[in-house]
């Protein structure tokens, strides 16, 4: 029988229906994408910036995305600095064989992974490991791991508190005795090789009232009594908002999904020697507590500050401010729109003038860039992650906004250089001009317009895609947006979009002004 | 003395169309030698031959005596000043930094620079206050005047002029009809001018060049052209121009 796999299936859960989630990208970046604007001015900022974004703490800390997975990285952050350790935390990354090749791959030191997950997904075994075994397996790839945190994030048939209590239910084995209780479970749930049906058979269940329902209706359904029981993950923060009780897997028919962290054997022994220290902190109801805090406050740091101090209040503001946090998220857009683009203006004038003379070349400079722009970014992004040189990086985000960013530059290079006139371009070879005056004093300027507007046009597309660049943990304004779409919370998205837009705003002044610099005031008349 | 250019069984064609049949042509120094003809009979083809903005498929020019090859083209052309129709002035340029983009090319010194700017000023009677222009900020006539200004700037030993007049109305145009043989009488100037125009032709020169179909049809005065025709197009491109060259 082939195990649950539940964190997995929480992870689509999270992440499901990506053209929904891109859709929102959309409607959030239409009118921005539409904004002429410029970064220029700030791409050669960019260049001084990208050295601090670069100078990395000494450990690196990867999460999943999705909420406990954000909130158990917060928490391992503060325990290394605390320790005296730095650390960063880069948010949100992706899924398991993303976080699994960056550790292996060394842009993580450190990430929470399930006991489950890892025997299944990554060490790819069917049948149950023990932990020393896959501490074993680990260790031959490089990887610790630590002892469990001290909770299971596994699937569980909840019930409502006072149902429960009135009924005297407390293990799966005790609803036997209920052959009436009405059961709503997710969809993936009742499909599944692995979930209600070999459930069913384990525990005999006698229920024949059993639904399907999606996940968040059937917490409603809950309160009001359309249904009795339902399916949750054990550390789900819906549990404790709906005040519902687990029901113990007395069989054990559900595998372990321990919480452990992952980290590199070849980090600093102080690192690992604080991550060891947090096995057996977390149980079940703590975690709950946490996921529920990161949910209602919308703040992964205070959730996770909340470990350290269980008596504060949550109304105490902890971690970054507002501002900065809007000043970092900012600063790093800035530095993946304005260093791509930099990129892209001194590759693609270059290209461009290439692919004005026509011919094979230019026809293939023309097509290549053509063919860049057709794939979608979120695709780009992900092609570009498992080769050797980028990985989960800036550097990819970078690299991906660049090759988005050519296109216009290339093409309007080229047709702004195709379309001078034939008197013009005769005029400065009968003069005498060298071919490299002529190219720097008359073709350039009388073009420059038209490269002038593709710039525009290549940082509009930046700015945008930049927002992407979170999903694989690049930062940037996309960072609360991504967090906000987790959340489904308007507001944290409305963090990141709102400066995004006035962002865009900014830079089309700047492009404007640094028109009447750069275009030739006898092409201005 | 010899001819300063030398065109020998020169020719020209554009896929099936033959833009010059092979053609030969003396440019004596210090004459002005008009090509005229209706559109497409191939004399500006001739022009842009011996500034070789085209290359030849047959045939030699020879500039002074040596051939002009791909090689020493550019020296070539800074020898030779070229004007066209629509005066070819960059728009992104000020009238002065158009005329004296080539000298500071050269890195001639900023002084002669400037004395040959004032004097070519005075030459072509262009106002000081205007060359800190742009080309859009001046009218047709100023605009050619500055060309003139560009082509004369190294002071070339040939002035190829390619219908400089024709996109000007008429008062300007007498008027820089004027001025154009005033200068070229005072600099003793070679000169290579293209026109449709039978009276221009015949005010800048007593010997015309006929051209037809991507030949020279007749070379000689109006009378001779008149008079005596090579062929009936010759009689036919005078008499429907009749009304000005009688004048």
């Amino acid at each position: 029988m082939r195990r649950l796999r539940k964190i997995e299936k929480r992870e689509i859960v999270e992440s499901k229906n990506p053209e929904a989630r891109k859709q929102n990208f959309r409607i959030w970046f239409f009118p921005i994408s539409r904004l002429p604007n410029v970064l220029l001015v700030f791409s050669c900022a960019s260049i001084f910036l990208i050295h601090s974004c670069s100078a990395a703490a000494d450990v690196a800390i990867g999460s999943k995305k999705f909420t406990e997975s954000y909130v158990l990285g917060e928490i391992a952050k503060r325990a290394l600095n605390d320790a005296g350790i730095p650390a960063e935390h880069r948010q949100g990354m992706g899924g398991t064989i993303i976080l699994w090749e960056a550790l292996r791959g060394g842009q993580i030191d450190v990430y929470p992974e399930y006991t489950g997950t890892i025997a299944q997904e990554i060490l790819k075994s069917d049948h149950g490991l023990s932990l020393k075994q896959i501490r074993e397996s680990l260790a031959k790839a490089g990887v610790g791991m630590t002892q469990p945190l001290g909770f299971n994030n596994t699937y569980a048939l909840v019930m409502g508190r006072g149902e429960a209590q009135r009924l005297g239910v407390r293990t799966i084995s005790d609803l036997r005795k209920y052959p009436n209780l009405k059961l709503g479970l997710t969809h993936e749930f009742l499909d599944r090789q692995d979930g209600w049906r070999p459930l069913r058979e384990r525990y005999a269940l006698p229920q024949q009232n059993v639904i399907g329902i999606d996940h968040a209706l059937g917490y409603s359904a809950l309160a009001n009594g359309s249904i009795d029981v339902k399916d949750a993950y054990s550390t789900d923060a819906k549990i404790e908002q709906n005040d519902l009780v687990v029901l113990e897997d007395d069989l054990q028919f559900f595998p372990k999904y321990e919480a452990v962290f992952l980290f590199r054997s070849s980090i600093q022994p102080d690192a690992i020697a604080v991550l060891r220290r947090l096995a057996g902190t977390l149980d079940e109801k703590r975690m709950i507590r946490l996921n529920a805090e990161a949910e209602r406050t919308k703040n992964y740091t205070r959730a996770a500050n909340l470990y350290f101090e269980p008596g504060a209040t949550s109304k105490k503001a902890l971690g970054e401010s507002f501002p900065q946090k809007l000043a970092r998220w900012t600063l790093r857009h800035l530095e993946l729109a304005g260093f791509s683009l930099l990129l892209s203006v001194i590759v693609g004038i270059p290209l461009g003038i290439v692919a004005s003379r026509g011919g094979a070349i230019g026809h293939t400079i023309l097509g290549f860039t053509g063919a860049v722009q057709t794939i979608p970014s979120l695709a780009l992004l992900a092609l570009l992650v498992p080769l050797p040189f980028f990985g989960i990086s800036v550097r990819t985000a970078i690299a991906a906004l660049f090759l988005y960013g050519l296109l216009p530059i290339v093409r309007n290079t080229a047709s702004g250089l195709q379309d001078i006139p034939r008197a013009l371009r005769e005029s400065a070879v009968a003069l005498g001009l060298s071919p490299i005056a002529r190219l720097w004093q008359i073709y350039l300027p009388l073009a420059s317009r038209s490269i002038l507007s593709g710039i525009k046009t290549s940082a509009v597309i930046n700015i945008g895609t930049a927002t992407l660049a979170a999903l694989i943990g690049a930062g940037g304004l996309g960072e609360p947006i991504l967090s906000g779409l987790n959340l489904n919370d308007h507001v944290t998205i409305l963090e990141g979009a709102i400066p995004a837009a006035l962002l865009a705003l900014l830079v089309q002044g700047l492009f404007d002004l640094l028109d009447r610099v750069l275009i030739p005031k006898g092409l201005r008349i | 003395m010899s001819a300063l250019v030398r065109l020998t069984e020169v020719s020209k064609r554009y896929g099936d169309t033959i833009a010059l049949h092979p053609t030969s042509l003396l440019i004596e120094r210090g004459t002005t030698t008009v090509l005229i003809g209706p559109s497409g009979c191939g004399k500006s083809t001739l022009l842009r031959l011996i500034i070789r903005l085209i290359e030849p498929d047959s045939g030699s020019i020879d500039f002074d005596g040596d051939p002009i090859t791909a090689d020493n083209i550019d020296s070539r052309r800074h020898q030779i000043g070229y004007v066209i129709q629509e005066g070819g002035l960059f728009p992104h340029l000020t009238a002065r930094a158009n005329v004296i983009l080539m000298a500071r090319h050269l890195k001639e010194p900023q002084e002669e620079i400037r004395n040959r700017l004032l004097e070519l000023c005075d030459l072509t009677r262009f106002p000081q206050n205007l060359l800190a222009r742009y080309p859009g900020e001046l009218s047709g006539g100023q605009r050619q005047r500055v060309s003139l200004m560009r082509a004369l700037m190294l002071s070339p030993e040939l002035l190829l002029l390619d219908e400089p007049l024709a996109a000007l109305d008429p008062l300007v145009r007498a008027s820089l009809q004027t001025d154009l043989k005033d200068i070229f009488g005072r600099l003793g100037q070679t000169v290579l001018f293209v026109t449709h125009d039978l009276a221009e032709a015949i005010y800048f020169s007593d010997e015309v060049v006929l051209m037809n179909g991507g030949r020279i049809v007749q070379k000689g005065s109006i009378t001779d052209l008149r008079k005596k025709p090579a062929d009936p197009f010759v009689s036919e491109f005078i008499n429907a121009q009749r009304g000005i060259a009688s004048v």
